[in-house]
């Protein structure tokens, strides 16, 4: 359900306000004329899945992750940890700081958005030993 | 920035011509002075774009004896690298950070101080024109000729029931 709260088209309140009898259901339908329509956990499930994958490669990570931002929602919280397990696993510290820049840069004008997911990661963070930028103080000029 | 002016103040067309390439190596060749590299664009190429956190290749491609033990080390706990280790790593991977990539850069005063000057340029031209090329101006544009023209007009009843001449008052002598 936060992903419709996290959703970050222009029209914004506008066409939440128009669609929001489409957002209540987990298994709402969009207001496409047709095909099946997927929910946020269904969403979510399939972004975590993937970026689960034991022997996932550098260039899924990357396809993955460039592909995710390129949607105009922040990820979940869950499919975050998913990908910074993902970058663990192929020995990366340079991209897990990476993808945590590019989801605080996708959060956009939302500023409350960017600490939510760092204190819903920070046990992952921890575990892993991923410093944020801001830790390493390179959110700064 | 000054690279730019230079470029501007040298050549224009060329200039424009270059900008259309991407790589900067491309720019330089249109300066004639150095010499370009090329970039080959069948290999993966790194660039720094926001909605692309993460380019199909690293920054770095050769490593050092010092960056390859940084990278061994990476492949343990993360834990034991120091923040400076990971910033290196950050940097081994990437060029700019994301505030870096997002710096405001003041290209846009260039752009529009050149519009500005070939808007004044143009200006210039056509003052010149108005001077040189221009033929005489036609009789026909003197106040003396417009009121006898006007006069006419009026005499000839030109539109007496919806237009021109409908409009004066002929008893009166004078506009309605």
């Amino acid at each position: 359900m936060f992903r419709a709260v996290f959703r970050l088209s222009a029209t914004g309140a506008r066409s939440l306000a128009r669609s929001r009898a489409c957002y209540t259901a987990p298994l709402a339908s969009r207001c496409y004329s047709h095909g099946k329509v997927e929910s946020d956990e269904e969403f979510d499930a399939r972004w975590v899945t993937y970026f689960s994958k034991p022997d996932i490669d550098a260039w899924e990570l990357r396809k993955g992750m460039n592909t995710l931002i390129g949607y105009d929602l922040v990820p979940e919280a869950k499919i975050l940890e998913s990908a910074l397990r993902a970058c663990r696993r192929l020995n990366d510290l340079a991209s897990a700081v990476r993808i945590l820049e590019a989801v605080k840069d996708k959060a956009g004008p939302h500023k409350d958005i960017y600490p939510y997911l760092i204190q819903e990661l920070k046990p992952t963070l921890s575990e892993l030993g991923i410093s944020t930028p801001e830790e390493l103080g390179i959110d700064k000029l | 920035m000054l690279h730019l002016i230079a470029a501007r103040m040298g050549s224009l067309m060329a200039r424009r011509a270059a900008v259309a390439l991407t790589t900067s190596s491309a720019r330089m060749a249109s300066h004639g002075r150095e010499v370009s590299e090329t970039v080959d664009m069948s290999r993966p190429m790194y660039w720094d774009r926001l909605d692309t956190p993460l380019p199909d290749k690293a920054y770095k491609d050769e490593l050092t004896a010092a960056d390859k033990s940084l990278k061994q080390k990476e492949k343990g706990p993360w834990s034991q690298l120091t923040n400076e280790e990971k910033i290196a790593l950050y940097r081994l991977m990437f060029n700019q950070t994301y505030p870096e990539m997002k710096q405001p850069r003041s290209e846009w005063k260039t752009i529009v101080g050149g519009i500005f000057i070939f808007m004044g340029f143009t200006g210039l031209v056509v003052w010149w024109q108005s001077l040189y090329v221009y033929p005489p101006r036609p009789r026909t544009f003197d106040d003396e000729w417009q009121a006898k023209q006007l006069q006419r007009i009026l005499d000839m009843r030109m539109n007496p029931i919806e237009g021109f001449s409908s409009k004066w008052d002929y008893e009166k002598g004078q506009w309605k």
